[in-house]
């Protein structure tokens, strides 16, 4: 028996989960109405991105101290996750590092009557990682493109003009996420370009994390992922957008001025015009205190002088 | 009185119907679950599904923006070679274990192998999976010096560990259920106790020892969240035993949450699901058949 039910186990999990949601929702109603408004805490549920969960987390844990009658439930899983999440109409506030799809805008609309709302609320900068002892300090969108691309040609660290002592055989281990990361559908998008695809046999992680472990134990590796989840061991490459410009590195200054060639807006989402205490968290986020979180978090504030877009929900 | 014997009788009826109901719940399971896997899977199956470049295809491209393409060769070449893999570790090292808790060691010792046993079938699968990621990886590195140590082989052993505990449990069993009498039968003809276990005990308990075997190997097929974390979850067919691979399962397990319900994407998971349901159907088969081979002989 156990073997057969196995493979059910994924479904069983969302299963469950739905299951328990529904009736953590269900108990939070009738305590309010059974024990009147005083004692009271609200929660809010927020999901999503993995790129923005340990930024989530630290909102969360902060704002319990500026308002100590709401909780903030926040769990990753991936931008996918928690739009598909907005979209069943099962959470609060969707995280995504990118922007939500029309199609999926769409289905939103059409399962819960109401049009998501978004929220831009920092940038990320995504970092280009090589292990700490690899050679190479700089490289240009397209030499990631013809990693990292089906049909590219970049196969060896040599190709690339270095000699990596520590990898022996010089293979590129391309070390990639998910397809239901925001983050690879951005890199797709921002690296290889619109239409194309990753070359198959990249090693697919299940989070930001992983992918910076990985690459911080394997000398030929090479791997995206938030400048947030740097560590001492692995380093992050200076990216030029041609061959011949000038290299980059990542951080606040110059993913703001957009010299950078690879940051994204990172987003938070709600459905229809949030309730009073969920505007209230969101307009903490976008304050002086909230966005000191996200410079903390290793990740960029929205610039200080007022992008007038960045505060107000934009609507497509 | 004939009342009394009335209400019994009519208890009796009860609570035979519930056992019968228990009894056939099985089957009740079975069906269901194929059914509503099947469900979510039947649309685009007898519609869209190219099912020669479904299964004779590397190309796993669900949620490519311009060309989706949906071949699982590598998936099943995957799930294939980990299970081998893992296979081999694990029927040599649980057979060894029955047959030595079973026949070779004093009752002391006894307990705390089948106490151990039974610990290790009880860790998550996910801790076996941050063993294979963190612990595994950098001694596979290196051992073998590969610039990767998430592979077939990190896979292999991880789900052996898992397959252990059952092919021993069950193999001990059925080792035990061996009457004494072949044993002392064997001693007296001036058998050795490995000669005993070889020509005897072995043979007697064949069935239940395929069975403990095909246990074994249908966790190491339905493996998911150890597999997603240990053998890198690449789609390729592997060349060589270090080289990493992407599973079925792992495959499910790491793409349902995103595809939209009722999606092309979601529906192929679902076919994968209904695959797997085929395979296993298909190893029980086999070792319904072949223990009744050797009933039959």
């Amino acid at each position: 028996m156990p073997k057969i039910m196995r493979f059910k186990s994924p479904v069983l999990l969302s299963a469950i989960v739905a299951f328990s949601a529904h009736w953590l929702q269900m108990g939070c109603g009738k305590k309010g109405e059974e024990g009147g408004a005083p004692t009271k805490k609200v929660s809010i549920q927020n999901s999503g991105s993995d790129t923005m969960v340990n930024l989530a987390q630290a909102w969360a844990e902060a704002y319990a101290e500026v308002d100590p009658s709401v909780s903030v439930e926040v769990s990753g899983g991936g931008s996918g996750t928690g739009i598909a999440a907005l979209i069943n109409g099962t959470v609060d506030i969707a995280n995504s590092s990118r922007k939500l799809e029309p199609g999926e805008r769409v289905r939103a609309m059409q399962n819960t009557g109401k049009e998501p709302q978004e929220y831009m609320v920092g940038y990320d900068a995504l970092a280009v990682y090589v292990h700490k002892d690899n050679p190479l300090e700089a490289i240009t969108i397209e030499q990631i493109g013809q990693i990292y691309s089906e049909g590219g040609a970049i196969t060896k660290w040599s190709q690339l003009g270095v000699k990596n002592t520590g990898c022996a055989n010089d293979d590129i281990i391309r070390v990639s996420r998910q397809n239901n990361s925001g983050t690879y559908h951005y890199f797709r998008e921002a690296v290889l370009g619109k239409g194309h695809d990753f070359k198959l046999g990249s090693v697919d992680m299940n989070g930001s994390k992983d992918v910076v472990e990985l690459v911080s134990k394997t000398p030929c590796a090479i791997g995206y992922s938030g400048m947030g989840y740097a560590t001492a061991s692995v380093k992050i490459l200076r990216i030029a957008k041609k061959a011949g410009e000038q290299a980059v590195a990542p951080s606040i200054a110059t993913t703001l001025d957009h010299t950078y060639p690879i940051s994204r807006p990172l987003f938070m989402y709600t459905l229809g015009t949030p309730s009073e205490h969920i505007q209230k968290y969101l307009n903490w986020i976008l304050s002086d205190a909230g966005q000191k979180i996200v410079e903390e978090s290793g990740y960029v504030p929205l610039p200080k002088d007022g992008n007038p877009e960045s505060g107000t929900p934009a609507k497509e | 009185m004939t009342n009394k014997r009335r209400l019994g009788t009519l208890t009796e009826l009860i609570i035979e119907g519930i056992i019968r109901f228990c009894g056939i719940s099985a089957i009740l399971f079975v069906v269901g679950i194929f059914f509503f896997v099947f469900r979510e899977g039947a649309d685009f199956l007898v519609q869209k599904l190219d099912i020669k470049q479904f299964l004779t295809s590397v190309e796993w491209y669900p949620d490519s923006p311009s060309n989706k393409r949906y071949g699982i060769l590598a998936l099943m070449a995957g799930t294939a070679s980990v299970t081998v893999v893992s296979m081999l570790i694990a029927v040599p090292f649980g057979l060894g274990a029955a047959i030595f808790i079973s026949e070779f060691c004093g009752p002391k010792l006894k307990e705390t192998l089948k106490i151990a046993i039974e610990i290790l079938a009880a860790i998550p699968s996910v801790v076996l999976g941050f063993i294979g990621l963190m612990v595994i990886n950098p001694i596979i590195i290196s051992l073998f010096d590969t610039p990767i140590g998430l592979n077939v082989l990190n896979g292999g052993i991880i789900v052996a560990l898992m397959s252990v505990p059952f092919i021993a449990s069950i193999s001990e069993d059925s080792l035990k259920a061996v009457p004494d009498s072949y044993r002392e039968a064997a001693l007296a003809l001036g058998a050795t106790r490995w000669q005993t276990v070889y020509r005897v005990l072995l043979p007697a308990a064949k069935n239940g020892l395929l069975a403990a075997v095909l246990l074994g190997m249908g966790r190491a097929i339905g493996e998911t969240m150890a597999v997603l974390m240990a053998t890198g979850h690449a789609v390729q067919i592997p060349r060589s035993l270090l080289d990493p691979v992407r599973t079925l399962t792992a495959t499910i397990a790491a793409e349902l949450g995103e595809a939209p319900v009722g999606s092309d994407h979601y529906q192929v998971l679902f076919i994968i699901g209904i695959l797997l349901f085929l395979i296993t159907f298909a190893v029980n088969l086999t070792a319904d058949l072949i223990v009744k081979g050797i009933r039959g002989k």
